[in-house]
């Protein structure tokens, strides 16, 4: 019974959406905003890579925004999750002697791999999030490979704090010199260089380095039980 | 041809939300529920970003100094959608730890036996 | 090359039928890690490397292990 009302007010729904979605084309411009962006991009920012100056330098703000939902689940993760008492991880075999050795060779090439994600961020596809999540992998193959190590505690939340405080520092620094939040105060320098595009690779920075610890730390909570 | 040649794109955003959506409502156990609650918010990202494609267009970024910049997508969903993706796996994360404290709970994740418990 | 583009739409509304239908949580967990695989894919073919690369690290790869370690914690099967 259920499931036939459901599926009628899916049907409905369905419907709904493909009547007002026929008139929208596929593959024309729609907005004019785009444009723009696209075509002062360069000029005003610095940063080749378009879509890392509009998460970063036009709509910095959302930026702030997610990455406090991010800080948010994570403690909330952690206060649900966590509690008084001794931790452990539950009790496996230990894993083989082939895949803990590769585990340990792979380690660290996959953590530079993702530091150059958030490192180039501004003249490449990739950016902060994306690197993160890559050294948050680095992780997991860790914890599935060798199942002896793990990460100190303090060693992330103090990471995540820091990128978090060095992101609104940054923002308050470009308030006092320009006066707006997250002005761009650095040099803007010549496009396609590393140094370039004034305050966006710092920041990168600091979010690849929070996200990376926070989505570590989300893991490391799960794995645990008392 | 040209029907699907325009709305292919549009037809698999549209099935994955249908499909989301059905798992959400129908399906007794709460892990399931939150898969397909993974699945709705693939779905609407592709949507987003299938929206903001221009036919025979590029990726909008400056590689060389020469390029062509009128024939470069829209840029600004995919950073939108880029931010979606990161607060989805969020969500998920913390949808999943009072998964587990419920389990720990009531010793059972299917929603029929926990509202027949009544505390 | 719209013919690859439709079976590849294909492939993940099966796999996203799929997720749905099997008992067993991680048979659909598997399934959900295929659908946005896909997906990933399909970002590349509309012009947007940043969206298929976070689709690629965090959709494929880190909400496959939460599940996995969730389902760890509590039950395997569905009842």
């Amino acid at each position: 019974m259920r499931r036939i009302i459901s599926i009628l007010l899916l049907v409905i729904v369905t419907f709904g959406i493909c009547q007002s979605l026929a008139k929208i084309p596929f593959g024309t411009p729609k907005t004019k905003v785009g444009g723009r962006y696209i075509n002062e991009g360069v000029k005003e920012t610095g940063a080749a890579n378009i879509v890392t100056s509009v998460v970063l330098s036009y709509r910095g703000f959302d930026t702030l925004g997610e990455v406090t939902i991010l800080f948010i689940a994570s403690i909330g993760l952690g206060a649900v999750l966590g509690g008084v008492g001794k931790k452990t991880v539950t009790k496996t075999e230990p894993a083989s002697f082939v895949l803990s050795t590769g585990c340990k060779i792979l380690f660290p090439l996959i953590l530079v791999f993702g530091a150059y994600i958030f490192i180039h961020g501004h003249l490449t596809p990739g950016g902060g999030f994306q690197g993160g999540a890559i050294i948050a992998s680095a992780y997991l193959l860790i914890y599935l490979g060798c199942r002896q190590r793990r990460v100190s505690q303090t060693a992330y939340m103090t990471l995540e704090s820091l990128g978090g405080l060095s992101f609104v520092a940054a923002g308050l620094v470009g308030l006092a010199v320009s006066g707006y939040f997250l002005a761009n105060f650095l040099p803007r320098g010549t496009v396609n260089l590393l140094f370039s595009a004034g305050i966006i690779p710092v920041i990168y920075i600091a979010i690849g380095l929070k996200v990376g610890s926070e989505l570590t730390g989300i893991i490391d909570n799960l794995v645990e039980e008392s | 041809m040209g029907f699907l040649h325009n709305y292919a794109y549009y037809i698999g955003a549209f099935g994955l939300i249908f499909v989301g959506l059905y798992i959400i409502l129908t399906k007794h156990n709460l892990i399931k529920a939150i898969i397909g609650l993974a699945i709705l918010d693939t779905g609407v990202n592709l949507f987003l970003v299938s929206v903001g494609y221009i036919t025979k267009g590029t990726a909008p970024i400056f590689s060389r100094p020469g390029i062509d910049a009128k024939r470069m997508v829209d840029p600004v969903p995919q950073a939108l959608v880029l931010t979606a993706i990161v607060i989805g796996v969020a969500v998920l994360a913390l949808a999943l730890s009072l998964a587990i404290r419920l389990y720990q709970h009531y010793g059972t994740l299917n929603l029929r036996k926990i509202r027949e418990q009544k505390w | 090359m719209i013919l690859a583009v439709s079976l590849l739409v294909i492939l993940m509304l099966v796999g996203a039928v799929a997720a749905c239908v099997f008992r067993d949580l991680l048979n659909a967990v598997i399934a959900a890690a295929l659908v946005s695989l896909i997906a990933s894919i399909l970002f590349y073919f509309l012009q947007a490397p940043d969206v298929a690369m976070a689709e690629a690290a965090i959709g494929a790869a880190l909400t496959t292990a939460i599940f996995v370690i969730a389902i760890r914690r509590t039950n395997r099967y569905e009842e």
